[in-house]
């Protein structure tokens, strides 16, 4: 699927993460711009609910980026993220939804590269794995 | 004056549901002595064309219980949608597609498949499947559509009133007949249950402690329950957080944890999420590998969160069958 250009959702915590993506874009860095940005205050905040409007609303893969363990400006709210994380991608595979269309990593302010190279990756992976297979209802 | 005229009909329903209303022992007397049923199949002998005879609006009230599965159930829905003044959603499967909905982790041809070629106990050798459409001498014989995917009530037809419950207790149906009858009726669209979570009201909650915590996540069969505590604490799957309140705790009382049959509250868009939020948020573990060692532990987690309300979740249904 050549022409396929995935929607990502990305969701990255305010204190780190889109300080990071920030940095990556000051940086004049290039990266795929399949990845639609909502800052979050922090991943903890990250319903599951959230993820799973982002499908039904038509993403291709949702992308979780939060403050390293052990520097969340609130102290564990990125462990409350990877509590869920884990289950919910487990939940996700029994709907279809493939583990590598749900992300989540630890991006620093200063790890500009690291965002790019995630997103890269990200979007590389849903590439792979096409749209969002959607069975009809009916 | 004339008697309000009632239907009640069953969608894909296991007839839990008619039992409920037969559960109201001597008040149904009452319901009977103040309506006139023109529609009830499990009890009562009338046919689609006596409906479909009614003027537009006839019937007061519809109670309809069950998902939608069939073309005949759209049909009927939308039928009696069509001759009623009011709709209700009667039961966790009309409400949100409850136990019936869950068959949306699979599609028709996996289920077909399974019914009538693999089941254990089929003897099926010219592997015979239902056909929509069959000639035979007599004429031709046809058979409603079996959808793909289960529906809700309200994915197919305009409801006006949910009655939450796998079954809906008397109580809740004998204050909602009284609600109708008096015409002393909520907000459209409403729920007829507190809105609130089921830890609300559990007496169990006084037993849990400041801050819950899971080590060890473990099923009914595999532990002697204390009766007295709350089942999170005790590391039993309870979706009581995730539930609205008014059932009466009939399960809890019998020391059964709950499974969501009443569904979320107004705040909550998907219960199985919103649970998932809760039981992730109370594991006591900080290494990847240790909360990945509790959560597989989790026996079908899609299964259990949305037990009652797939349908009605926010996939819906398995994506990619
Ligand atoms: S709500 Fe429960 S009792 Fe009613 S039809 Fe569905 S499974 Fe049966
Ligand atoms: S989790 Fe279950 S047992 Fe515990 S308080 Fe809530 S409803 Fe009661």
């Amino acid at each position: 699927m050549k022409d396929f250009e995935p929607r990502i959702i990305g969701f990255l915590c305010n204190w780190c993460s889109y300080a990071g993506a920030d940095a990556a874009g000051s940086a004049r860095k290039i990266y795929p711009p399949n990845v639609k940005v909502i800052r979050v205050m922090c991943t903890g905040r990250i319903d599951p609910q959230f993820v799973l409007k982002a499908f039904q609303s038509g993403a291709d893969g949702v992308l979780i980026l939060g403050c390293h363990p052990g520097d969340c400006h609130y102290k564990e709210g990125n462990y409350n993220a990877l509590r869920r994380f884990h289950l919910l991608r487990t939940m996700l595979a029994q709907f279809g939804i493939e583990k590598d269309r749900v992300r989540l990593d630890w991006v620093s302010a200063s790890e500009a590269e690291k965002f790019v190279a995630t997103v890269n990756d990200m979007v590389k992976k849903v590439k792979i794995l096409g749209p969002l297979r959607k069975t009809a209802v009916a | 004056m004339a008697k309000p005229k009632v239907a009640f009909y069953w969608c894909a329903s296991c007839g839990g549901c008619e039992e409920a209303v037969v559960d109201l022992a001597e008040n149904i007397l009452k319901v009977v002595e103040a309506v006139e049923f023109v529609l009830w199949p499990v009890a009562m002998d009338f046919k689609i064309k006596d409906v479909e005879a009614l003027q537009d609006g006839e019937i007061a009230v519809s109670f309809i219980n069950g998902g939608i599965r069939t073309g005949e159930q759209e049909h009927v829905a939308k039928l009696l949608r069509k001759k009623s003044g009011l709709v209700v959603a009667f039961g966790a499967c009309a409400h949100l597609g409850g136990v019936p909905g869950l068959a949306n982790f699979s599609n028709r041809d996996r289920i077909f498949d399974y019914v009538y070629h693999k089941s254990p106990s089929v003897d099926n050798p010219e592997r015979i499947v239902p056909q929509e459409k069959t000639v035979v001498r007599e004429g031709e014989l046809t058979l409603p559509e079996f959808y793909n995917t289960v529906h809700t009530l309200d994915q197919v037809i305009d409801v006006d009133y949910y009655l939450p419950g796998c079954a809906p207790p008397p109580d809740l149906i004998m204050n909602a007949v009284e609600a109708i009858l008096t015409g002393n009726l909520p907000e459209k669209g409403a729920v007829l249950s507190p809105d609130k979570s089921l830890c609300d009201t559990c007496k169990r909650k006084v037993t849990k402690p400041e801050k819950t915590v899971i080590r060890e996540i473990k099923r009914v069969h595999e532990v002697m329950l204390d009766p007295e505590k709350c089942f999170l604490d005790q590391g039993i799957i309870c979706v009581g957080p995730a539930t609205r309140d008014g059932c009466g705790e009939r399960c809890i009382n019998a020391n059964m944890p709950c499974r969501g049959c009443f569904g979320p509250t107004s705040r909550v868009d998907d219960q199985g999420a919103k649970f998932l939020s809760a039981l992730a948020s109370i594991i006591d573990a900080d290494s990847e590998d240790a909360i990945n060692k509790i959560t597989d532990s989790i026996a079908d987690p899609a299964g259990i969160f949305y037990f009652y309300s797939l349908p009605a979740s926010m996939l819906k249904r398995r994506l990619d069958i």
